[in-house]
């Protein structure tokens, strides 16, 4: 294992009762970078979240973060953002604060505050009140503001307006550094694709193409749009 | 900076830094802002920058100073044979394009002369 890689799958299955989501997934994930994690709707990509955070037990295969099996370890190191508004609407956007510092030992509310001002959220503000774009960038600043080594953003452009997809984006360049990893999960990929570094195609639960962005572009001679709709076409 | 995603960024920006080097909005020796601040100043990742500076160091058109950062060459011979690569390189794609439309070599450079293209920009 090199020292660069943060997370292996080898040979990942999982199935709910009949239904394949993942079948022979392997990936491994580098230190530093920013990972897409793209394909469309049911193609496996929160499930696939869902268990290297934890969440669900695959049916086979081994999931090894920091070269370790799934733990109580791992889990602590990633800020895992999932798709779903999981955000309980009667409070506060000040209580949501509180519940996260109450509940990571990494979240910084002063980075919380700061991306919240930035991004003109009113601590008063009650989360059911709020917009989806707010809601949006409300989720997003709350998963960047955990000090974590490694974050996973479960479709952070879904269901926002243009605008606010340039600021969600902006706050994913501002906090991400060399230390930190990420998996964006989305299938809006040409707004995104300019920030990856490498690029992760799952289709019908398969890993149907990886690699680095710009060498798929200058092999290809296409954009990761053009090469997603070439490989998407028929699914 | 509006980025053609067929093509990859680090050539874009590579090319688009050349410009500035050989058109002297890049001053020789000046330092380039670090590759977080350019990377969130174009909206690109910052490996992505890094790479830039990387290929460019190996062009010797860039140079790192341990813990001062990157700067543009101070050779001014560089800078020049850049300029004349770029040049070329315009020439080329140009001849090759007339070439693709019937024209010979001779042809092109009366159709140049013909038309004045070359007057009024002393």
């Amino acid at each position: 294992m090199s020292k660069l890689e943060l997370l292996r799958i080898e040979n990942l299955n999982k199935r709910y009762y009949n239904k394949t989501a993942l079948s022979d997934v392997n990936l491994s994930i580098e230190k530093g970078k920013i990972y897409g994690l793209l394909g469309p709707n049911g193609s496996g990509k929160t499930t696939l979240m869902k268990v290297i955070a934890g969440l669900h037990k695959q049916t086979s295969g081994n999931v090894l973060v920091d070269g370790e099996p799934l733990s109580h370890k791992s889990k602590a190191l990633i800020s895992y953002m999932p798709t779903e508004n999981y955000i309980y609407g009667d409070y506060k956007v000040k209580h949501v604060i509180r519940f996260y510092k109450d509940m990571y030992e990494d979240f910084q509310e002063d980075t919380a505050l700061k991306i919240l001002n930035g991004i003109k959220v009113d601590t008063e503000f009650r989360v059911s009140k709020l917009s989806s774009g707010l809601t949006g960038k409300l989720k997003v600043a709350l998963a960047l503001s955990r000090n974590a080594e490694f974050y996973m953003l479960d479709e952070p452009l879904n269901g926002v307006d243009v605008l606010s997809r340039d600021v969600i984006m902006d706050l994913i360049m501002k906090s991400y550094n060399e230390n930190k990893t990420m998996i964006i999960s989305t299938h809006l990929v040409s707004e995104i694709e300019k920030i990856l570094d490498s690029v992760i195609f799952l289709k019908d639960g398969v890993i149907e193409l990886q690699g680095d962005a710009e060498e798929l572009r200058l092999s290809k001679g296409m954009s990761v749009e053009g090469l997603y709709k070439e490989v998407f076409r028929n699914a | 900076m509006e980025f053609n995603n067929n093509i990859p960024i680090y050539i874009q920006v590579i090319e688009k830094i050349k410009q500035e080097i050989v058109t002297g909005k890049l001053k020789p020796g000046e330092k380039m802002p670090s590759s977080r601040d350019y990377g969130n100043n174009l909206g690109i990742n910052f490996n992505t920058v890094a790479r830039v500076y990387k290929e460019m160091e190996m062009e010797e058109l860039l140079f790192t100073r341990r813990g001062l950062g990157t700067f543009v060459t101070e050779s001014e011979d560089r800078i020049g044979q850049l300029r004349y690569e770029m040049a070329k390189k315009q020439i080329e794609n140009f001849i090759f394009n007339m070439k693709q439309i019937g024209y010979t070599k001779k042809d092109m450079i009366k159709f140049i002369e013909t038309e004045n293209y070359l007057e009024g920009d002393e």
